[in-house]
């Protein structure tokens, strides 16, 4: 349901992705989340799209009339939650107490 | 690096209950949990369960999560709170981030117990600040004892809408009313019943076409719908400064994704669940699922979920007989199949099997 949805409400909040962006992105050929992702960043953010992947995939599946079964995520990379990046190249790991 | 038995991901009642029974068969299990206790979302479940008294009705969520933490540690699980999961790397590394840095966990098994997210739905000025989902609502009041807001108007009329009003209620704030989109309510009647008596209207086939006021929400504007579709002149605007979403959940499988778990479309438990065959093991060997991951239920069934998954990750390592096993697996399902009778549990028990079916033609 999104009849309160306009072409300028923000659907990717991290990444501050209108409607209207993604309908663009799927004029421009994307079909998929992954398609309406690498043209958008929409899902890209933060919450690595926690909050707006399921509402991409609902414009898609209404846009294009894909079954949203058929929508999978794009692909999960870690990490699936916020780091700090110097966090990555430490060796410090070590054992919880 | 640290070592165990069986790592488990989320301390709520599936983790809880999972750690518990792979401890009893003498597994040394870590728990780890992002946030700063365990028990996930029985804690602000404040109200009584339903069911049978096996299922722990007439408990408090709030009660049960105590006892689980108590047997828990009693048993000797190793609680690792603050800490993040981020990654499942190679299929049996768990690489999680503490207040401190990181942590990596190398686990014979894997137990993926995340829960579940709410939903949002997106209009017009959803983003303003007052706009939030009615599960933070509920954390912000019944954990952290603060009010979100004084007028609230609650969108969607399933048992998390009807609950959270009603607590909203008890809070303080004045609930302006509940709105559903459907014809009819979404929850047990008994809750909705509450809330009604408490003077609360709840208007079905309505939906919010905006939040106005800035920079943050001030009013509504709802209008009534008809076969889901906005019927022109019936908007209104109401006077609120918080609009709560109650809109259902999604499943919280991007571990499962990462590590390659098969992930199969059923709408009647919440969107893509991993698939797992009868001992909650997914299609990657030695990775386990219990609870809302895989497919949004309640406390109880996530509980029974997650001893299925620790008993049968304690009985892969060899810990426990292989008629053992069976047997304490037998009791869980059997209580399982009694907890997804009836109206509301039906729909999921068929969406379950589904599920275990992919499972086994995999």
């Amino acid at each position: 349901m999104s009849c309160g949805n306009k072409g300028d409400t923000v659907i990717c909040r991290c990444e501050e992705v209108t409607r209207q962006e993604i309908l663009e992105a799927l004029a421009d050929g994307a079909r998929d989340l992954r398609g309406v992702r690498i043209r958008t960043r929409a899902g890209m953010g933060l919450c690595q799209g926690k909050t707006c992947e399921r509402l991409v995939r609902q414009i898609i599946a209404e846009q294009t009339g894909v079954n949203p079964a058929e929508l999978r995520p794009a692909t999960k990379r870690p990490p699936v939650r916020p780091l700090e990046i110097g966090l990555l190249g430490r060796d410090d790991d070590d054992s919880v107490k | 690096m640290t070592r165990s038995d069986v790592t488990i991901i989320g301390a709520g009642p599936a983790g809880l209950a999972a750690a518990i029974e792979a401890a009893r068969a003498g597994a040394k299990v870590v728990l780890v949990d992002e946030n700063a206790r365990p028990g996930g979302q029985l804690f602000k479940q404040i109200h009584k369960f339903f069911g049978s008294r096996e299922h722990f009705a007439g408990t408090r969520g709030i009660d049960l999560a105590r006892k689980l933490c108590q047997e828990a540690q009693e048993l000797g699980v190793q609680l690792v709170l603050d800490t993040a999961a981020f990654a499942i790397y190679d299929g049996r590394i768990v690489a999680g981030t503490t207040p401190k840095g990181t942590v990596q966990i190398e686990s014979e098994r894997i137990i993926l117990a995340t829960g579940a997210m709410e939903n949002t739905f997106s209009f017009k000025g959803w983003t303003k600040p007052g706009v939030m989902g009615a599960g933070a609502a509920q954390t912000m009041i019944n954990l952290h004892r603060v009010l979100p807001g004084s007028r609230i108007l609650m969108v969607g009329s399933g048992n998390v809408g009807l609950i959270v009003t009603y607590q909203l209620l008890q809070a303080g704030a004045d609930v302006v009313a509940v709105i559903e989109a459907l014809p009819k309510i979404g929850g047990y009647a008994v809750h909705a019943a509450k809330v009604r008596r408490a003077g609360v209207p709840i208007l079905t086939s309505h939906t919010v076409l905006e939040a106005k006021g800035e920079p943050e929400v001030s009013s509504a504007v709802i209008c009534q719908l008809d076969d889901f579709k906005p019927v022109a002149g019936t908007e209104r605007e109401v006077e609120v400064d918080t609009v709560c979403l109650a809109v259902g959940l999604t499943p919280l499988a991007e571990l499962a994704w990462m590590a390659g778990c098969q992930c199969e479309y059923l709408p009647a438990l919440g969107g893509f669940v991993p698939v797992h065959d009868e001992r909650m093991e997914t299609t990657v060997k030695g990775i386990f699922v219990a609870g809302d991951v895989t497919g949004v239920e309640e406390a109880s069934t996530a509980i029974e979920e997650g001893r299925l998954a620790g008993i049968a990750a304690a009985a892969s390592l060899g810990l426990l007989s292989p008629d053992e096993a069976e047997e304490r697996m037998t009791a869980a399902w059997e209580r399982l199949a009694a907890l997804r009778m009836g109206p509301f549990g039906e729909g999921r028990q068929a969406a379950k099997e589904q599920l275990m079916k992919v499972g086994k033609a995999g």
